[in-house]
């Protein structure tokens, strides 16, 4: 469990995150949505100690972060994997070597079962032909999906998903959501993804915070959030009238004034 | 940015990569990568430059030493000194502040723009340490390899010169160079090599590593250590010379 006690971060006279407080519960997937510089990235950063906050605690299982030295941190981190919005991949590594370099940084394994170890994580992620290829060689999800196998290869108890779909197809996005979330169920991972694809948010958003400018506007499950009433939470999730029109339908329906088995094209008519 | 706010925030860079490697075996095999990526990546163009350079200061030298009175001999006696005490460790250097500390800079910019250092930094690797230490090692290690290669070559270069030339023999360039020669002034020129590869790989380093913004960042960056090595390359030669001769 993490655990976000007033947040604060500013560069310079620029609040970018203000007092937010918030719990991520294990074995859920944990989403940060906002707009573009809402400060859902900061505030992630601020999450795994890229950033410091310039007052407020983060907490993991208990353990304050700010308070921990060096050693203490360094041994945290090993329980972190993270997913980077450009994936982060060693340019100059293969699949393979980037999948094996955490392994080979903090084991002591044989070669033969840090290999095993990354045949293993990398059939987790469904590519099991791609060790050889350089990063250049292999296309956006699958570059995710290697990122997501090293973010895992060291069985880490927290996840971190910076923007996992940014870039990708709808049908790809759909397969990187759904394996994050079968592998913190998996494995049970406290896993915070930051996120603006309504998709994810209605797939795998179990606990759902929504950032607006800075601050925490409104904190619910994917199931809730078609009912709110936040003005600002809704003009973002249903920016689009496409959405604005499914969302109220699907709230007609919930009051039972059209059919649960309603066909389409008979609505659309 | 303020000369002293850079200033502290290199030497802070300096003192974060002191620090107890998380595998040893990992930091020797980045050590093992960087002393080939900088020792055989730039003998090339060491080789090329020292053989030239000796090979124009024998010709130069002639020209400039017109009186019958002085021996040609002499000729081999300036070329050698010339070439350990500046042209070797100096002039080189220069050249690998192009090489290798574009290369440092762009490499790492690289690595923090696409968030590689990020990756690093949460798995809990000190990335100071991992990054830049091999690299500042490895050039303490090589450079001065390649200064003496340089002396050497550039030495070579000039006797060739001589003979093909007919400006003096190889005799003559043998006997002017073996008289008169002080052998602080390879200890000098050392000095230098070690000073300077210290300059050109953590000045390029501290450049690439806080790089911010994207390609075009990148390219400003690997320029700006490239000019700001060169310029510390020639302070440092006045200071080693006006101190230790």
């Amino acid at each position: 469990m993490i655990e976000l006690k007033n947040i604060k971060k500013s560069f310079g006279d620029n609040v970018v995150i203000n007092n937010v407080s918030a719990v991520m519960e294990p074995g859920k997937a944990n989403l940060i949505i906002g707009t573009s510089g809402s400060g859902k990235t900061v505030l992630m950063k601020c999450l795994v100690g890229l950033f410091e906050p310039d007052s407020g605690d983060i907490s993991y299982d208990g353990k304050d972060f700010n308070q921990m030295n060096d050693d203490e941190r360094k041994e945290l981190r090993q329980k972190i994997g993270m997913l980077f919005q450009g994936s982060a991949l060693f340019d100059s590594m293969t699949v393979e070597q980037n999948v094996m370099f955490p392994l080979d940084m903090f084991t002591k394994d044989s070669y033969t079962d840090k290999l095993k170890r990354v045949n293993e994580v990398l059939e987790r992620v469904n590519l099991q032909d791609a060790n050889k290829k350089f990063p250049a060689e292999i296309s956006g999800g699958m570059k995710k999906r290697v990122g997501i196998a090293r973010a895992i290869v060291l069985n880490p108890k927290y996840l971190f998903c910076d923007e996992p779909n940014s870039g990708l197809d709808p049908q790809t996005s759909l397969v990187i959501d759904k394996l994050i979330h079968e592998i913190t169920k998996e494995f049970n991972m406290t896993t915070v993804v930051n996120t603006h694809d309504m998709n994810s948010v209605m797939e795998i958003g179990e606990h759902i915070i929504y950032m607006y400018q800075g601050q925490k506007e409104w904190e619910g499950t994917n199931k809730e959030i078609i009912f709110s009433k936040n003005k600002l939470l809704n003009d973002f999730i249903f920016a689009s009238e496409f959405l604005q029109d499914a969302k109220d339908m699907r709230m007609l329906e919930v009051k039972g004034k059209i059919a649960n088995d309603r066909n389409m094209d008979d609505l659309l008519k | 940015m303020h000369f002293f706010t850079h200033f502290g925030r290199y030497l802070l860079m300096i003192k974060g990569m002191f620090t107890k490697p998380e595998n040893f075996k990992m930091y020797w095999k980045e050590l093992m990568h960087q002393c080939v990526e900088i020792g055989i990546g730039s003998l090339g163009i060491v080789v090329v430059i020292s053989v030239f350079i000796g090979a124009v200061s024998t010709v130069q030298t002639a020209y400039q030493l017109v009186s019958p009175i002085i021996p040609k001999s002499t000729i081999a006696q300036i070329v050698r000194d010339t070439v350990i005490l500046e042209f070797a460790p100096t002039l080189t250097c220069i050249v690998l502040a192009g090489v290798v500390g574009s290369k440092i800079a762009s490499e790492l910019g690289n690595m923090r723009v696409s968030e590689q250092i990020d990756a690093l930094e949460i798995m809990g690797i000190n990335t100071k340490a991992y990054l830049i230490m091999p690299k500042i090692l490895s050039a303490l290690i090589v450079i001065p390899l390649l200064v003496i290669i340089a002396g050497v070559l550039g030495v070579w270069g000039g006797r060739l010169a001589g003979s093909l030339a007919n400006i003096l023999s190889k005799d003559e360039f043998d006997k002017g160079l073996l008289s008169a020669f002080v052998p602080y002034n390879v200890t000098f020129s050392l000095a230098k090599a070690y000073t300077f590869a210290f300059i050109i790989s953590s000045i390029p380093a501290y450049y690439g590593y806080f790089v911010k913004g994207g390609a075009l960042e990148i390219g400003r960056a690997s320029t700006s250590a490239v000019v700001a090595s060169c310029i510390m390359i020639l302070f440092a030669d006045y200071v080693l010379a006006a101190v230790l001769l």
